[in-house]
């Protein structure tokens, strides 16, 4: 009995020195299907006191191989995911898909760079890199600290997608779809055929604000072709797991909103500083983050529009 | 062996100071203040007078979008002033181009606001130079914190702003009827550009993306020049500017563009007379 006592306690003591030696080491993943397992990043903005874990990330394990869905906004965070995923499998990570150019869900890709590690991503996604990503790493110092940032690689794709690409990770296949300007101008969908479940990046948002750094009018034209996927539940961008299609709702409420108010403003003659002020005031209480990113939302449509 | 540890010291201090340095330019907040270097170089080191008498310059608090920014620059000019306004600096202190565009005010047009977008790299001074008729300068500045989030000073869709190069939009405004003279017009004139910093290198080959920027705009309306701009790269993509002038009953209003490539683009538009 004390024996058994005393390992009990040795035990918590092994398990507390770890992880006051790595602060907090592996990172929160849940199973949402069978071995498809997701990290549900918070609804925030980027900074040294959440890790830049704001984003979600997905894990597709296979007979074979794992594929990684996104790999989080530090590389602390990508090692947490990296470490997280080992306590499920010892298999081989063969594949890490960045589902597009952002801060939240790439700055986590040097901690994945190995021999045998594909990273995958839109064709347009270097070329997004090339002129953003020096830009990324810079701008992040301030809100994240160097002690974050100072490990960050922008670690570019080495398999592009054009259209689509299948990969096999022994027993399930991954469907990876390029899609066009949207969100952004390099986002991708995974989609795994075993369970119909739909990795969508940030063509879909849920609870927090959709971002626009694409184009609205393709984004919202993109929607019918999006909800067109034969999936049961889509893992968000941003956002809990959901029922397919209708994930979709909100995010095209809020879209179709700003598209109109912001095609009026253009229309009336309204300048783009008030339109921005103004826009989509309707759906500030539906998300959360609206007032960080609606008056950008609203500055980019406006540009948009205006060259309708 | 003094001369070892000696060695050693220089060392110890190049590194701290190496380190501090690195501190500083990486997570102060302004790492330095380039205003006066720029003074000295764009303006070639003139005295200024505090300009908040004469102009006024709009920008938010927060550049939302990193890559289009609003700036007004609004004159206070009343008509009993002896010299007027023959130019406008604007000046963003911490891009990496800083003199974002200097607008020259034709001298029958009476321009009273100019409005543009600019992209905004870092959180930054910006200031206007205002240079009146008597040779004077005349400075105002506001401060803009740069945008959050996955915000950036570049292209949202590169091949669309390819296939809009040249393209050339006039439009005029409707004005409140009470709002200056019957002859004030308000109209905004855009053109189909990239406006292409050249400062990020393809990670693929390793070459920087060449620059291609809209380097001048002129405006007349008739043969009366009514504004020009010379721009760099701090003025977004699809440049685009409105503003608010007298019309001296000209017919027709002309637009003429020229890139860094050589490019020149112009278009002609009918005015319409009423003033809507």
């Amino acid at each position: 009995m004390t024996s058994r006592l005393a390992m009990h306690a040795a035990l918590i003591m092994l398990a507390m020195l770890a992880s006051a030696h790595a602060q907090q080491q592996t990172l929160a993943i849940g199973e949402v299907a069978p071995g498809v397992f997701m990290h549900q990043g918070r609804i925030a903005l980027m900074s040294s006191d959440n890790d830049g874990a704001i984003a979600n990330i997905g894990v597709v394990i296979g007979e074979q191989a794992v594929a990684v869905i996104d790999t989080g906004g530090s590389v602390r965070e990508g090692r947490q995911l990296l470490a997280a995923i080992r306590a499920h499998t010892d298999k081989p990570i063969r594949y890490v898909i960045n589902t597009h150019g952002h801060p939240d869900h790439m700055f986590g890709n040097a901690a994945f760079v190995a021999e045998g590690t594909e990273f995958v991503g839109h064709v347009r996604l270097p070329q997004a890199l090339a002129v953003r990503g020096q830009y990324y790493v810079d701008a992040f110092r301030r809100s994240m600290g160097d002690a974050l940032i100072d490990d960050v690689r922008i670690v570019p794709p080495t398999r592009l997608v054009d259209g689509e690409l299948v990969l096999d990770l022994g027993g399930r296949t991954l469907v990876v779809k390029a899609w066009p300007t949207a969100h952004s101008d390099s986002d991708v969908t995974v989609f795994d055929t075993v369970t119909k479940t739909l990795f969508a990046g940030d063509l879909v948002f849920l609870r927090h604000i959709p971002v626009l750094d694409g184009s609205i009018q393709a984004w919202l034209k993109l929607l019918d072709d999006l909800a067109a996927l034969p999936a049961n539940r889509v893992v968000p961008g941003h956002g809990p797991v959901s029922a397919w299609p209708q994930a979709l709702a909100a995010e095209r409420r809020y879209l179709e909103t700003l598209a109109s108010d912001i095609r009026s403003d253009v229309t009336d003659g309204r300048p783009i500083a008030a339109a921005a002020e103004h826009a989509a005031a309707a759906e500030r209480d539906k998300w959360e983050l609206f007032d960080d990113y609606n008056a950008r939302n609203a500055t980019a449509a406006y540009s948009q529009f205006e060259w309708e | 062996m003094p001369g070892f540890a000696l060695r050693s010291v220089y060392a110890a201090i190049l590194l701290s100071a190496v380190l501090s340095l690195h501190s500083v330019s990486a997570a102060g907040p302004e790492p330095y203040d380039p205003w006066p270097g720029l003074v000295q170089d764009i303006f070639d080191s003139r005295a200024m007078d505090d300009g908040s008498n004469l102009i006024a310059l709009e920008m938010p608090t927060r550049a939302e979008d990193a890559a289009i920014v609003p700036v007004t620059l609004r004159l206070k000019l009343t008509s009993d002033a002896r010299s007027r306004v023959v130019s406008i600096t604007l000046v963003i202190d911490q891009n990496p181009a800083p003199m974002a565009a200097k607008f020259k005010l034709g001298a029958d047009a009476n321009v009273s606001e100019i409005s543009t977008r600019v992209r905004i790299n870092n959180y930054t001074n910006v200031h206007a130079v205002a240079e009146t008729s008597d040779g004077k300068l005349h400075v105002v500045q506001t401060y803009v914190k740069a945008s959050g989030g996955c915000s950036a000073p570049a292209a949202k869709n590169a091949e669309e702003a390819k296939n809009r190069l040249g393209q050339m939009r006039y439009r005029q405004f409707a004005r409140p009827q009470n709002e200056g003279s019957s002859s004030t017009r308000e109209a905004q004139v855009m053109v189909g550009h990239p406006n292409n910093s050249g400062l990020q290198m393809d990670q693929v080959s390793q070459l920087y993306i060449p620059a291609l920027y809209v380097d001048r705009l002129q405006l007349w309306q008739d043969d009366s020049p009514v504004l020009s701009v010379e721009g760099g790269i701090s003025i977004s993509e699809d440049p685009n500017i409105r503003f608010t002038y007298v019309s001296n009953g000209a017919k027709t209003f002309r637009a003429e563009a020229k890139d860094t490539d050589g490019h020149q683009f112009s278009h002609e538009w009918k005015v319409d007379g009423s003033g809507m």
